[in-house]
């Protein structure tokens, strides 16, 4: 039977990676993902996880040694956040051009500087283009259903890319939720054992990584690039079989509000709830406004994300990064060029905000509302909260 | 900590039963009188077919593996320039779980390959944190002193006085004004079981010190001089007289570290003097004599200091190295200055 437990985020996710019986672990200690890999470390320690756990001597080093560890066929989890993803960052590609299915969570935090333990997107948003697969959960319940169906999209053989899980630092990570745990058994029949493709067996001699001369770097690219727009429809798929198993409505984008709504909101990530309570009260004070939440950031949704947005005549796409020197956020940029050219394309407004862990309530959502209405924000951006006397 | 290591999975190989399957098959695209593919070669046939290989970037992964071709024979895996130690880490790791569930049944070598820039900059923090986590792998740096596949920069293993791209001779310089970082030295300060230096010039000697390396439990190092025609300044038909020459000379002593016990593997009865070594390679022909005297100085103080470490680490050296009591003349040498 399927338990319903409060537990802190980060604890359920190590739960997720204990469920799905990773065989290696590689982790270094940053904040905030740390809750995630020492619960781990204590699995293993116990002997309720069968697992290596590599506590490696840096980030460069955990992403290096999980590719090490995924390319001998094991299955393998990892997690950090900000400066540890800006310090895989080379490896991130590697992993992904290797066609290695690591999942790794992304605890999401501000990079430095200044240096800042707190929550916004900016360390992923700088790693938008390594072609893994992009996930972004809303809370505890997701964020242990989608760090399993990580590992089953991941893994298939259709795909073959390493999947990130991104969760909002503290926000989110450190939040104590109830969460129902499904049984073993029925996690078993949804993600059965790892079974590598190609490895490095010694009966079956393989050249990993070698080196791409001008002939073949732009294929080996396209390929790569393709087995991510591809994976769309696996990931679509592994929702549908969480859905079914765990009795979810998960979806790629996800919409809440009013139907056709002459306003939305688009958010990624844990805001997306805030923001919630404030599109309900924005109804119930009669507006016509509603509500557009991105699950999958990479590959990007085009045709759901267009279909969740029919109707609407404004989007006000909240960011949680600063693309220095851009016309607007990253989030904001993508749905831009993805309207771009569309006839009936909705107005776009880009709101900055929740940077370095500012914090961004209800009532901020509503006047965000009231001011893109009245049409007093920046056609490019605006930087919410921003202290101009600072 | 001085510690009994068990060696008893050694198996040793003599003149009669050389291994003859190179791991590394011919047609790469290393230069001519490479001294550092043949001593990768010598490495692999110790190890035999069962054998995983991390390589860093660097001349060796870029001359055995220009897509679609591969010299190797064995699974191979490359990543980056800093981090096969941490690769070799990972698979290790994996090996470890998969066969814990009867995914895998033999145990495989895995060997990580190195250059000198890889290994003593760029990856030294892989591989310090590698051995001190106690992975059972072989790491093994192919040292030929410099970044030699970017065009012969220096590294922190350029020896004193070498010119390089980077630490060329001038009216100001002398070239590489820092002494050579002593990597073998370091490696056997994290306590790793099994540490020696080698030479593809000594090939016996060098393969059965990987067949020690691969039977002790953790981590083990070796350090290869490998000699480098083209960034050296030397024709490649030289390449073995010069690794020879480096031993003969002092300049690169061949030793291993076995539970922390120092050992001479091979003793020069009579050194050659280091201008023999100096003057064949294009990389010192600026020094004047005043400046090789110093390198023979300090060639002198470092086999100096390896033997003091011999004698430190060994209570009757003796009485244990009795057939090849023939280190007196180098310490008498190492005295003079």
């Amino acid at each position: 039977m399927p338990k319903r437990i409060g537990i802190e985020v980060s604890l359920a996710v190590a739960d997720a990676v204990k469920m799905a019986k990773a065989d290696v672990i590689s982790a270094y200690p940053i904040t905030p993902q740390t809750h995630i890999v020492e619960e781990l470390s204590t699995y293993v320690a116990n002997g309720e996880l069968d697992a290596e756990f590599v506590p490696v001597e840096s980030e460069h080093s955990a992403m290096s040694a999980a590719v090490g560890a995924s390319a001998a066929g094991a299955r393998v989890y990892t997690a950090t956040s900000a400066q540890g993803l800006a310090l895989m960052h080379e490896i991130l590609f590697i992993a992904s051009a290797m066609r290695l299915p690591i999942v790794m969570t992304v605890a999401n935090r501000s990079l430095s500087g200044p240096i800042s333990i707190w929550n916004d997107h900016s360390d992923i948003m700088t790693e938008r283009d390594i072609n893994w697969i992009q996930l972004f959960v809303e809370d505890g319940q997701e964020s242990l259903e989608l760090t399993l169906a990580a590992f089953k999209i991941a893994e298939d053989k259709r795909v073959l890319l390493p999947t990130c899980v991104n969760m909002d630092g503290f926000m989110l990570t450190h939040m104590i939720e109830p969460i129902v745990f499904p049984d073993q058994a029925v996690v078993d029949k949804f993600l059965p054992t790892y079974k590598p493709l190609l490895t490095l067996d010694p009966k079956k001699p393989a050249t990993l990584g070698p080196v791409g001369v001008p002939e073949v770097y732009l294929e080996a690219k396209k390929q790569c690039e393709q087995a991510l727009l591809d994976s769309l429809d696996v990931v679509k798929e592994v929702l549908a079989e969480v859905n079914k198993t765990f009795g979810r409505k998960y979806d790629l984008v996800e919409t809440n509000g009013r139907k056709k709504a002459e306003t939305l909101f688009v958010t990624m990530g844990s805001l997306g709830e805030t923001c919630w309570s404030a599109v309900d009260n924005l109804i119930a004070q009669g507006q016509d406004v509603g509500q557009a939440r991105i699950r999958l950031w990479r590959p990007f949704p085009v045709k759901e994300f267009i279909k969740a947005c029919k109707g609407a005549e404004r989007l006000i796409v909240i960011d949680r990064a600063i693309s220095p020197g851009s016309v607007c956020g990253p989030v904001a940029q993508e749905i831009k060029s993805v309207f771009y050219g569309l006839k009936d394309a909705p107005e776009i407004v880009n709101i900055i905000a929740g940077i370095g862990g500012r914090d961004v309530p209800v009532a901020d959502f509503e006047e965000m509302y009231r001011l893109a209405k009245k049409r007093k924000l920046a056609k490019t951006y605006t930087l919410w909260g921003l202290n101009s006397n600072a | 900590m001085l510690r009994d290591i068990d060696l008893s999975g050694f198996e040793k190989i003599t003149a009669k039963d050389l291994p003859t399957e190179c791991m590394v098959s011919s047609g790469h695209r290393a230069c001519q009188g490479c001294g550092e593919v043949l001593a990768m070669g010598m490495v692999t046939k110790a190890a035999g077919p069962n054998t995983i290989v991390a390589n860093a970037t660097g001349c060796m992964e870029i001359i055995s593996s220009p897509f679609p071709e591969t010299a190797w024979k064995i699974p191979w895996i490359h990543v980056a320039f800093e981090n096969a130690a941490a690769v070799a880490s990972g698979v290790e790791a994996a090996v470890k779980a998969l066969m814990r569930r009867g995914a895998l049944k033999d145990r495989p070598h895995i060997i990580a390959f190195g250059g000198d820039g890889s290994t003593a900059d760029i990856g030294f923090g892989a591989l310090s944190g590698a051995f001190e986590r106690g992975h059972k792998f072989l790491y093994v740096c192919l040292d030929n002193e410099a970044y030699m596949n970017t065009g012969i920069q220096r590294s922190s293993s350029t020896p004193y006085g070498a010119s390089t791209t980077t630490s060329p001779a001038g009216k100001k310089s002398i070239g590489q004004h820092t002494q050579k970082k002593n990597l073998p030295l370091i490696a056997a300060a994290h306590g790793i079981p099994y540490v020696a230096t080698a030479s593809p010039a000594f090939y016996l000697d060098l393969m059965n010190k990987v067949r020690k390396a691969l039977s002790v439990d953790g981590p083990s190092y070796i350090h290869i001089y490998a000699p480098c025609p083209t960034g050296w300044g030397m024709p490649g038909s030289k390449s073995i007289e010069i690794a020879k020459l480096a031993v003969q000379t002092n300049v690169f002593p061949l030793y291993e570290v076995v539970g922390g016990r120092f050992a001479l593997t091979k003793k020069v009865a009579k050194p050659q003097p280091v201008t023999d070594y100096l003057k064949a390679q294009r990389r010192f022909r600026h020094l004047s004599d005043k400046e090789a005297a110093f390198i023979q100085q300090t060639v002198d103080g470092n086999l100096d200091y390896l033997q003091r470490l011999v004698a430190a680490t060994n209570p009757e050296p003796a009485k244990a190295k009795k057939p090849k009591a023939k280190a007196a003349p180098a310490k008498k040498a190492a005295k003079k200055k």
